[in-house]
């Protein structure tokens, strides 16, 4: 439905996005997970038709949104960071003009305004001002115009950026709901709402594709590189006794409790250096109170890809103990990212 | 063609719901009415005198001594007032991100830009209607030619879409509607005032420089000769605005 090949895009000498390529299949929610200014806008961007790639290809339903411009952005909503509404209009008035520009006959306009309205919830204020409406509501209106037309591809930058709890939670709702009869692309950097909305998620940072899979496999394969709990009843400072454990990254006292000590390890990715722990702490003489993994959340795992690229040089790492994974064949698949 | 008129109906929509266009019509209707009335009052003396001293033509011509000065006059005011009319167009969408909205959408650029000429061309136009009432008045206590007023209205409006073309090229080469107004009124007070150089150079530059200088062309519709030349100068120079803005838009897409 959609996809993205080597797309490439330079601003003068700036590089936003480097060779990107990924695809988005009918019906699914695709999450477009980046820190800010990794070039989520501006692939979103390309994939609208706002902007030209300086390399590379896009094509939403089956056109290319540079060959066929009028033919892709018929079957494309969008909805950008600041939903493009005119203060001075009512929200009626704006989805009537919005309703025109995207050509829908003049004979299904009021159904499809009041049926996107309907989808928003946006119906008791239909007559307010654009300008005057609170930010989530704007955000609404910004979503209903990207409704109206019914397009078969929905490409929402942070469509939950700036709402209450409340309304996110809504806002999630209708997205999944969408999904199905609509293809999703969505960004964000507000990783819970990848986990529970989103089928597949890409992360990008600085510009190029770090990583593509399922939230699941994410955390999953991220396990590699763990954080082990331990709590020790000692007096002695355990950090460089634990340090020198083969297979540790990095040791560090969390907690320090009269004689107890609560500390994290970080693995080399792909050990199990739980035996080496537990025998290091046992023949300092210490007393080893708890030991127990840390699994990573997709928060980490995002922080680990977007964050640690100089760990990533680190060679000759053994194969990761979880190779009952396939490792995806097309794309760079994680373990290979955190290999690297 | 539908799109053309969406965009054109959203602009002039947007001139109405502030108080830019009622500010602009009625300061230009005014401006308007002051000119008419100096000029009417010098008119009236100067066909008594000339009774009076039975020189020359026992009556004198309102279109050549009145109408004339009072449409160059018109025409001067709408140099002031086009700027503000048109710095908003692409400026404001841009800082809002509501350009965004106008090129996710299925049309063209030419679209979104025809419409926005039109629409800033309907609200000069309603200006232009809002001067009638004096035209009208000396309809009923004299007896001027018609189509020479016609011919000057034209020119006004022929004129002012050259002012309009100027003004979205500039709005589109910024965010800031103060900027895009200044550097708009500064463009067109120079295509002004640039036949005054042409006594500086020779007879090749003397001709370039008239013939490029905007309200040059207008002299002629103002004494009600409708000459293709002026025409065609005008419209190909409004052709040749709006073919710089849709440049000036693409090329802003491809930087980013």
């Amino acid at each position: 439905m959609i996809e993205v090949k080597n797309v490439t895009k330079r601003y003068g000498r700036v590089t936003a996005v480097q060779d990107i390529s990924f695809k988005v299949k009918r019906g699914e929610i695709l999450g477009f997970l980046g820190p800010n200014g990794a070039g989520k806008t501006t692939t979103m961007r390309i994939l609208t038709g706002y902007m030209p790639a300086t390399k590379g290809r896009a094509m939403v339903a089956g056109f290319d949104v540079f060959e066929q411009p009028i033919e892709a952005k018929r079957r494309t909503g969008y909805l950008p960071e600041t939903p493009p509404l005119y203060p001075e209009m009512t929200v009626r008035e704006y989805l009537q003009f919005v309703a025109r520009i995207k050509g829908i006959p003049r004979s299904e306009r009021t159904g499809r305004i009041s049926g996107a309205m309907e989808q928003v919830s946006l119906n008791e204020m239909a007559d307010r001002h654009c300008g005057k409406l609170s930010k989530g509501y704007r955000q609404r209106v910004g979503l209903a115009q990207t409704l109206l037309h019914d397009p078969e591809v929905l490409i929402l930058d942070e469509p939950t950026a700036g709402l209450d709890p409340n309304q996110i939670m809504q806002t999630r709702e209708l997205i999944t709901n969408l999904a199905g009869d609509h293809t999703i692309i969505l960004s964000t950097h507000i990783l819970p709402e990848v986990s529970q909305t989103c089928q597949r998620v890409v992360i990008i940072n600085n510009g190029r594709l770090v990583a593509e899979d399922t939230p699941e496999n994410l955390t999953h394969r991220l396990r590699g590189a763990e954080i082990i709990y331990l709590q020790i009843a000692t007096h002695d400072d355990p950090v460089p006794a634990l340090s020198r454990v083969p297979g540790v990254q990095r040791a560090s006292v969390s907690k320090r409790n009269e004689g107890i000590i609560e500390c994290e390890v970080e693995s080399m990715t792909g050990e199990d250096i739980r035996r080496n722990l537990a025998q290091a702490v046992i023949a300092a003489g210490w007393g080893l109170l708890e030991l127990r993994q840390l699994r990573m959340s997709l928060e980490e795992v995002f922080l680990h890809l977007t964050t640690n690229e100089s760990n990533a040089e680190t060679p000759d790492i053994p194969e990761d103990e979880e190779q009952e994974i396939p490792a995806s064949n097309t794309k760079k698949s994680l373990d290979e990212v955190v290999h690297e | 063609m539908s799109n053309i008129f969406a965009i054109a109906g959203k602009e002039l929509r947007s001139y109405f719901s502030s108080p830019t266009a009622y500010v602009i019509i009625g300061l230009f209707a005014a401006l308007f009415g002051f000119f008419y009335t100096a000029i009417l009052d010098f008119f009236v003396k100067q066909s008594m005198q000339l009774q009076q001293f039975q020189m020359g033509p026992s009556s004198v011509n309102i279109n050549l001594q009145l109408i004339r000065p009072v449409l160059s006059n018109a025409s001067v005011v709408a140099l002031f007032v086009l700027p503000m009319i048109t710095m908003r167009t692409y400026a404001e969408e841009k800082r809002s991100g509501t350009i965004e909205l106008l090129l996710t959408s299925p049309i063209t650029n030419l679209e979104i830009i025809l419409g926005k000429f039109f629409g800033a061309l309907g609200l000069y136009s309603l200006m232009l209607l809002v001067t009638t009432p004096y035209i009208i008045i000396l309809f009923i206590y004299g007896e001027p030619e018609f189509s020479p007023i016609l011919v000057g209205y034209l020119g006004l409006l022929l004129m002012g879409g050259s002012f309009i073309s100027i003004g979205l090229l500039i709005s589109s080469f910024t965010k800031n509607q103060i900027v895009a107004g200044m550097i708009t009124f500064a463009t067109l007070l120079l295509l002004w005032v640039l036949n005054w150089l042409s006594s500086l150079g020779g007879p090749t530059t003397q001709a370039v420089v008239s013939y490029l200088s905007i309200t040059q062309h207008f002299d002629d519709f103002a004494i009600g000769v409708l000459d293709t030349k002026h025409v065609i100068y005008y419209l190909s120079f409004i052709t040749f605005g709006l073919f710089l803005t849709a440049k000036s838009v693409d090329s802003e897409r491809w930087r980013g």
